[in-house]
């Protein structure tokens, strides 16, 4: 039926936007719209995700939508969720897509007050693991050794775990997707719809200009980073209770690095560190499963 | 009905009566006890509205714009810090045009961490595009709020009512608080455009070119003009509905005054009593109370003021550098007036000092006396007030 469903989806996404070619940002909002269908209300904030949605008079979705501030993307959902409710429109979701520096950095204040609230709204984190809307800058969600802007070295510290902390808020659900799952990935967006409360998806969203890669590079580098362990996909109901989604091939996490120019300056040690966090990463998630894996 | 409550406690009455459907807040002295009284009515299911108790100031005006924007009654309030960590969120509520109501409690802005009554945190928000009321009494206060209402969702511009910590805040007097059916006739269910309507979709608040930029900019000060007339009327209407009503400034015998002294909030009814007195005496001094500072009502200013050979402004804040904010904007606004008067600005109960009779007394005889009027502020505090 998902099959199905994805294949003939309500298409809310115009032809034409304003991101790079091959963006992996813009594949996922297309693919989280598609499964939410037009009834719904959604907020952007400043990242690559408030470009692709269109500068005036364009827009590139067709569904109502609030380009918020940059640190308020879960009170300003939590808001507009709160005033349909006054309104007796309660069934007419709201949905924010930010970017992992509008979440994990700047906005996690504002993410977690809602969160603790349990606010009802779902959350969507376009993580492309840099502040790439400002050129390529580091945030908390670049992984460990990753060039950037402001890491011209290599990223020092390793990727802050935004699942744990927002598993840690006891929200009813929290989910990881990437849109080298798209089923997976329009399962979680429709189970999500269904729920009431704070539900946040964590998204990785591949950004060929900020990982280097070629333009046809972001599905097939978001199914690496998911069969190599670096992305698992999993989902965390009432904060407690995980499930893996995909069992994934186990492969060496070079299949995923060397896709990347990135991580090309990365030598043996650094990529076996790499190796290392995945593998124990793996276990520690594998071990918090209700499901045999 | 006739109760005696506190500056806050007549606030939050005024919210309830307005039927705000969403209040979102966090604490912060003095405001704490409008959320406080909010929050027990709510608990008691008396309140009506909704209430989110949010991490920040900053979410909570977040919340407030928000909501404003897909069409409900929004409240928030705040003081000092709190004020100014909003700062962002002041700008984005009156650029996307929301009627958002918010009381601000003066209170000194750290540093040095202090809890008293000073004027700064507002007016260092007077670039934001707010609508600013300052009240002089809880009467006012409670007014205001309702008044603010009208104005803000008619006009589609924010309004802060502005006032004082522990004179207004704290201290209690009698209020009149009207009954639910009359505030319900004066301010009837909000009307304003709801952003996010499923039948209507449209991109709210997009990336816009520098031209497009300029025009929002020229439409807001626009509406700033139209909130003149607005303020106006809906200051009448409350006066033939309730009794009572305030104008953008009140002048008290500034007709052949030779002396006009211009006050703010609570500094004014200290000042009447002074005023009063020596008229008596035979002095001719009057009195300028100002209410409404944005949009700054230069035009009215300008009548009153335009015959007064001298005015002396009292301000309880200070732009650093230069002098009291409600001097500097006065100043402005008589630049250009027929008979230039000679406006002599006077910093007075900052930081919650006191301002008592006497020492306005040192004002007017100060004012009166003086040759030459001097570009600095002059500071006048009591006697080892330090
Ligand atoms: S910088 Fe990256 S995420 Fe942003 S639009 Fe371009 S490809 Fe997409």
């Amino acid at each position: 039926m998902l099959v199905q469903d994805s294949a003939q989806p309500e298409e809310i996404m115009r032809p034409g936007h304003a991101a790079c070619p091959g963006c992996g940002v813009a594949i996922g909002m297309r693919m989280v719209l598609r499964a939410l269908g037009k009834r719904a209300v959604v907020v952007v904030v400043p990242s690559c995700v408030a470009v692709i949605s269109g500068p005036y008079p364009h827009a590139a979705f067709e569904i109502p939508m609030f380009h918020s501030a940059f640190e308020i993307a879960a009170p300003t959902a939590a808001a507009i969720a709160c005033a349909l409710k006054v309104q007796g429109k309660d069934d007419i979701p709201v949905l924010t897509f930010a970017g992992d520096g509008g979440t994990f950095d700047i906005g996690l204040q504002s993410l977690s007050g809602a969160a603790d609230r349990n606010e009802d709204f779902i959350y969507v984190c376009m993580d492309n693991e840099a502040y790439m809307n400002t050129g390529i800058q580091v945030s908390s969600a670049t992984p460990q050794y990753a060039w950037t802007g402001t890491s011209p070295r290599g990223n020092v510290r390793g990727k802050k775990q935004i699942m744990e902390i927002m598993a840690a808020h006891r929200i009813p659900y929290a989910a990881t997707a990437c849109i080298g799952f798209p089923e997976d990935l329009q399962m979680k967006v429709k189970k999500a719809r269904t729920i009431r409360g704070t539900r946040f998806l964590h998204l990785l969203s591949p950004c060929p200009t900020g990982w280097k890669m070629e333009e046809h590079m972001a599905p097939k580098v978001a199914v690496a980073a998911v069969e190599t362990n670096i992305f698992p996909l999993y989902e965390v109901v009432d904060g407690l209770h995980y499930t893996i989604n995909y069992v994934s091939k186990s492969l060496p996490v070079e299949t995923y690095l060397n896709m990347q120019g990135r991580f090309s300056h990365l030598n043996r040690e650094e990529i076996q560190a790499i190796q290392l966090e995945a593998d124990r990463a793996w276990a520690v998630l594998k071990g918090k499963t209700n499901n045999k894996v | 009905m006739r109760k005696f409550i506190t500056g806050n406690h007549a606030v939050a009455e005024a919210v309830r009566l307005c039927r705000t459907q969403l209040v979102a807040a966090y604490p912060i002295t003095p405001q704490t006890p409008i959320y406080e009284k909010l929050s027990d009515w709510e608990a008691a299911g008396e309140l009506g509205g909704h209430m989110m108790r949010t991490e920040s100031e900053h979410s909570a005006m977040a919340a407030c714009l928000s909501a404003s924007l897909a069409g409900i009654r929004t409240f928030t309030a705040t003081s000092s810090q709190g004020l100014a960590l909003m700062h962002e969120m002041l700008h984005f509520a009156s650029g996307c045009r929301t009627a958002v109501v918010m009381c601000c409690v003066n209170r000194t802005m750290a540093a040095p961490w202090a809890f008293w009554s000073d004027q700064t945190d507002s007016l260092s928000q007077r670039d934001t595009g707010w609508i600013q009321i300052y009240c002089e009494n809880n009467q006012e206060a409670l007014d205001s709020v309702i008044q603010a209402f009208r104005v803000a969702e008619q006009v589609l511009l924010p309004c802060m009512v502005v006032i004082e910590a522990n004179f207004i805040s704290h201290f209690m007097e009698p209020v009149e608080v009207p009954s639910q059916r009359r505030v319900d006739s004066f301010l009837p269910q909000i009307n304003i455009p709801k952003r996010f309507e499923l039948e209507n979709p449209g991109f709210a608040v997009p990336v816009v070119s520098q031209a497009q930029y300029q025009r929002y900019r020229k439409l807001s000060q626009e509406a700033m003009a139209y909130a003149l007339e607005v303020i106006e009327e809906v200051d009448q209407e409350f006066g033939d509905t309730f009794g009572r009503h305030y104008g953008f400034v009140e002048e008290v015998g500034t007709e052949g005054a030779e002396l006009v002294l211009v006050t703010t909030a609570t500094i004014t009814s200290t000042a009447r009593v002074v005023i009063e007195r020596l008229r008596q005496e035979g002095h001719k001094i009057g009195l300028v109370k100002i209410r409404v500072f944005r949009p700054f009502p230069v035009q009215t200013l300008k009548k009153t003021l335009d015959s007064a050979p001298k005015i002396a402004v009292i301000d309880r804040n200070i732009s650093l550098g230069r002098e009291g904010i409600f001097c500097s904007e006065l100043k402005a606004g008589l630049i250009n007036a027929s008979a230039r008067a000679h406006v002599q600005g006077y910093l007075a109960g900052i930081g919650g000092t006191n301002v008592s009779p006497s020492l306005i007394e040192r004002i007017v005889k100060d004012a009166l006396s003086r040759e030459d009027i001097v570009d600095e502020p002059i500071w006048i505090a009591e006697e080892n007030s330090c």
